[in-house]
């Protein structure tokens, strides 16, 4: 395939133009378009009730005073859902899940009720009026509880006799323990990677209006995958899909919280089909925290098999996952702990061995991926710490022992021992890069220096690898559908275009790049090109847009169904220049005939006669629709170098330099792609640095609130540098591998790797993140420190 | 109650519960949906505008503590053209989602009378009470450096 491009002009603005967005103007004029922005008659609000507890059976509900109050117009009870078969349903990982109570609560800031109201200050008030009795159970607050107890969280489930969501395993045991027994040193780590949330600025919502004359169902929700939702809606609620009309308006920031359904979704729709009115249900930043999607909390062993040559020859990793009440993570059903097991990294080595356990315990469900590929963002963490571990037991600069290991360019297409093809990559490339970015070599003297004077200097370096764009059909569904991507273009008599897609942007600029990509494939400016996504009525079939599918899935679509019309396009050449079509030659915005230049028609010509003037035969029109089914995933790649420098005094930690070199394939709208790392990195650098979210013995959830929850501001944020090298996915249309994630993938260890640079003559191998000033004091002072 | 504000030049007169918080009277009430809600704690910042030219938190406020007081919203930044803040958001690629947008535009714009010239230092300080999960601020550390040399003319 071809991943080359032709340049195209600032009007027309193709790939590799910094074109700045379309969907700003609206933006900046505060007339973005968000779930609470939506107004309709009649509207009614919905407040719900949640479970103070987190493992207690439900004695009594006693909603009378609640009933009673003005202004309200019901209360849904899990034993009123009962009746309409929808007090449960299911999840992305084919377990069910409680939509209100019945039985148990399993969870604090479980769902047990909700009020449907005229007021959303009388619903939140009238939930206060509500009763409930809880019979209070053992709270289980870790998998590693869980697993011991003799309590059963899922008691509900036929057949559950203990606390475990799923086992899984990938690679050759065999071989691998073969290799590690054959082994010259063995290194090993043992890390949490803790809970996390997305927390996108704007939360969780939903206003459903079914209309009780003709059973339309029009949902307003903040989904990432609008058209899998209406499916799952179809199936859990037992509309008829035809009536199900899926409207995800702009949305404030995704990263994953998006992608499932919430109990809140369903209980709205429900209360609007069975009034008859629109109701209109919108978290507060507490519900988002506590109830849905969270992220990570992973317990990961893993060790490496080396030889004399400081070559790997292997490696193990087991997780232990904490799942929540329910197993409700969003990854493909072929692949139980996601993608786990590219875990190999970027390191060229035959064998490894990867076995993985959930377990229920009593907190929300989720395991979403945070701004990740399916637990790509575990896996590069648990390689690139351990890779440093094992550098520095060997004594080797970690990025020599890298470099030594990497897989080399001339290796590609690459088979892993875990059964991934990486399709491209250069890792050598992006490592000579951004060291030199950061002169390295001058840091690593700052850093001996330094310390003969006592400061506390760390240099880190992650080399990470991420596998996006789910994917082939022959691997990759969720629940069932095949993760394909669709779009459809249209392109109207006077030259302009509209380009409708079943993915779903929450900030990524896809108003923008999918127009470029137009423009690059037929000239027309991306000025002149609309894109539309978010209404299930309007736009094909697709999976949405999260695990950085949209470019290799959704872009790859765009490009093709350009080039399908752009073929179209060239008969309708060679009938308006009377020529064969085989003589005519192609460069942006227009066809000529090969050998003179004067002779030609311009796209915008084409468009008209494809509806006033086609050639006799040809069916009208300059329309089409394209399914993409990826022949394999993306693999984008690069290293990041972080120094920092630790307070002795206080144990904080700051960031003095950071070089992020990406190498996502060709870059659509560089500007753009710059914006992702950005915010990738801050989300690395905040996970490293503060974010996380605990609980206490009782299951209280700690981390409730942006007073607990710490996520950066501007304040503790620092700059990045940024540098790129391009190894284009040779099966891509346009070479473009995906990159709103790489950021996030890669960062954490490299943080994580550049603290423990910075203690590690104390005797330091490993700190958890997030790495706080009472941790790193312990580590220091060989004292344990709680969280 | 009786609340009336002057609101991005406009006089507006509502009658609303006493607890009705200012957020729920700009969106709700006047249909100002550009000002938006993020938290339940005050940390995020969404919901900033200018009372009296000064910024605040408006989901912190009750609406019936701005009565006969003057509020400006993102609706009112537009003067015409649009102000320089809002052009050097958007190119500077200062927002991707655009839901802290507003807020971070009104305390910008606040700032910018105060310092047209401000270090990067004083524009993290600056906007250290909102919160973006997108852009990793320095693009709007960049927007707001740069709309301050818009207006003080030095801006192409």
């Amino acid at each position: 395939m071809t991943t080359t491009h032709e340049p195209t002009s600032p009007e027309i603005g193709g790939i590799g133009h910094s074109l700045r967005r379309k969907e700003d103007d609206r933006f900046i004029q505060g007339a973005g378009n968000y779930l609470d922005d939506i107004r309709l008659p009649g509207m009614l609000h919905m407040s719900i009730l949640r479970s103070p507890v987190a493992h207690a059976r439900i004695t009594k509900i006693d909603a009378s005073e609640a009933e009673a109050m003005d202004g309200v117009v019901a209360v849904v009870t899990g034993e009123m859902l009962a009746g309409y078969n929808l007090a449960w349903m299911p999840t992305l990982s084919g377990d069910t899940q409680a939509v209100l109570a019945t039985d148990k609560v399993r969870y604090q800031g479980q769902e047990v009720a909700a009020v449907i109201a005229t007021d959303p200050y009388i619903a939140k008030d009238a939930t206060s009026l509500i009763i409930v009795d809880y019979d209070e159970l053992e709270a289980i607050t870790t998998p590693q509880q869980s697993l011991q107890t003799d309590t059963l969280i899922r008691d509900e489930k036929d057949g559950q006799t203990d606390n475990v969501a799923y086992t899984w395993e990938s690679g050759d045991k065999a071989a691998t323990d073969a290799a590690f027994a054959a082994a010259a040193k063995v290194v090993s780590l043992d890390t949490h990677y803790p809970r996390s949330h997305p927390a996108p600025l704007e939360t969780c919502g939903a206003v459903a209006d079914v209309n009780p004359a003709t059973g339309q169902a029009t949902i307003y929700l903040t989904s990432q995958a609008p058209h899998a939702h209406r499916t799952l809606f179809a199936l859990v609620a037992g509309l008829p899909e035809e009536n199900i009309r899926i409207i995800s308006p702009d949305i404030g920031g995704g990263f994953g919280n998006k992608v499932p359904i919430y109990p809140g979704y369903v209980v709205a729709t429900a209360a609007s089909l069975v009034i008859g009115k629109p109701v209109k249900w919108v978290e507060s930043r507490s519900e988002n925290l506590i109830s849905t999607g969270f992220a990570r909390d992973y317990y990961m062993h893993g060790e490496l098999a080396l030889d004399d040559n400081n070559r790997i020859t292997g490696m193990r990793a087991s997780i232990l996952s904490d799942q929540g009440a329910f197993f409700a993570d969003a990854q493909p059903s072929k692949f139980r702990a996601g993608l786990f097991h590219i875990c190999t990294g970027s390191y060229d080595f035959p064998n490894a061995h990867v076995e993985a356990k959930g377990a229920f315990t009593n907190k929300a469900p989720g395991g979403v991926a945070y701004r990740c590929s399916f637990r790509v963002t575990e896996a590069s963490y648990i390689i690139e710490r351990l890779v440093d571990v094992a550098a520095a037991e060997l004594g080797v600069d970690p990025t020599e022992f890298r470099s030594l290991n990497f897989i080399k360019k001339e290796q590609f297409p690459y088979l892993s021992p875990t059964g991934f093809v990486y399709d491209s990559g250069d890792y050598h490339a992006a490592m000579d890069l951004a060291k030199q970015m950061i002169d390295y070599d001058g840091w690593r003297a700052k850093q001996a220096a330094g310390r003969e004077e006592g400061r506390l200097i760390g240099i880190g370096v992650a080399s990470f690898t991420e596998v996006v764009g789910a994917g082939p059909s022959r691997d990759y569904d969720i629940v069932g559908l095949k993760m394909f991507d669709s779009a459809e273009l249209r392109v109207h008599p006077t030259g302009k275009a509209i380009l409708k897609l079943g993915v779903k942007s929450q900030g990524q600029g896809h108003e923008t790049t999918f127009a470029q990509i137009v423009a690059q494939e037929l000239g027309i400016p991306a000025t002149d090109i609309k894109v539309v996504e978010g209404d299930t009525d309007n736009t094909p079939y697709g999976l949405g847009t999260y695990a950085s599918r949209s470019t290799p899935v959704a872009g790859a679509a765009t490009a093709v169904i350009s080039r399908q019309l752009r073929d179209k396009a060239r008969e309708i050449a060679a009938h308006l220049l009377e020529a064969n079509p085989d003589d005519l030659d192609w460069e942006p915005g227009k066809f000529f005939v090969r050998g003179s230049p004067e002779s030609s028609v311009t796209i915008q010509d084409i468009a008209f006669a494809a509806y006033t003037n086609h050639p006799e035969g040809m069916q009208a029109g300059l329309e089409g629709v394209h399914y993409y089914d990826p022949p394999n995933m993306t693999y984008p790649f690069g290293t990041y170098i972080v120094v920092v420098e630790v307070d002795p005094g206080d144990y904080t930690w700051k960031v003095h330099d950071m070089v992020a070199v990406d190498d996502c394939g060709v870059r659509i709208n560089p500007m753009i792609v710059e914006g992702q790392i950005h915010g990738g990195l801050t989300e690395g650098f905040a996970k490293a640095n503060m974010q996380w979210i605990t609980f206490d013995e009782g299951g209280n959830c700690i981390g409730s609130n942006f007073l607990d929850y710490l996520v950066p501001t501007a304040y503790e944020t620092p700059n990045f540098r940024l540098g790129e090298t391009v190894t284009p996915s040779p099966h891509h249309p346009i070479g473009a591998k995906g990159v709103g994630e790489s950021a996030t993938v890669g960062s954490p260890a490299a943080f994580v790797n550049a603290v423990v640079d910075a203690v590690s003559h104390f005797g330091v191998t490993n700190l958890d993140m997030p790495v706080l000033p009472h941790r790193l004091w312990g580590a220091i002072n060989g004292v344990e420190a709680k969280p | 109650m009786e609340v009336t504000v002057t609101i991005n030049g406009a006089a507006e007169s509502r009658d609303v519960e006493p607890r009705m918080l200012l957020v729920d009277f700009i969106r709700a009430e006047l249909g100002l949906t550009g000002t938006h809600i993020g938290c339940d704690t005050t940390s995020c910042g969404a919901c900033t505008v200018l009372l009296d030219g000064a910024p605040i938190k408006s989901c912190t406020v009750l609406a019936v503590q701005a009565d006969g007081r003057e509020l400006r919203t993102v609706e009112g930044l537009k003067n015409g053209a649009l102000h320089p803040i809002q052009a050097a958001f958007k190119d500077n690629h200062g927002l991707q989602c655009g839901f802290c947008t507003p807020g971070m535009m009104m305390v910008g714009s606040s700032l910018l009378e105060q310092n047209s010239d401000p270090s990067d230092d004083e524009v993290r300080w600056a906007i250290s009470g909102n919160i973006c999960r997108c852009t990793g601020y320095m693009n709007i550390v960049k927007a707001i450096q740069a709309a301050g040399a818009a207006m003080q003319g030095g801006g192409e």
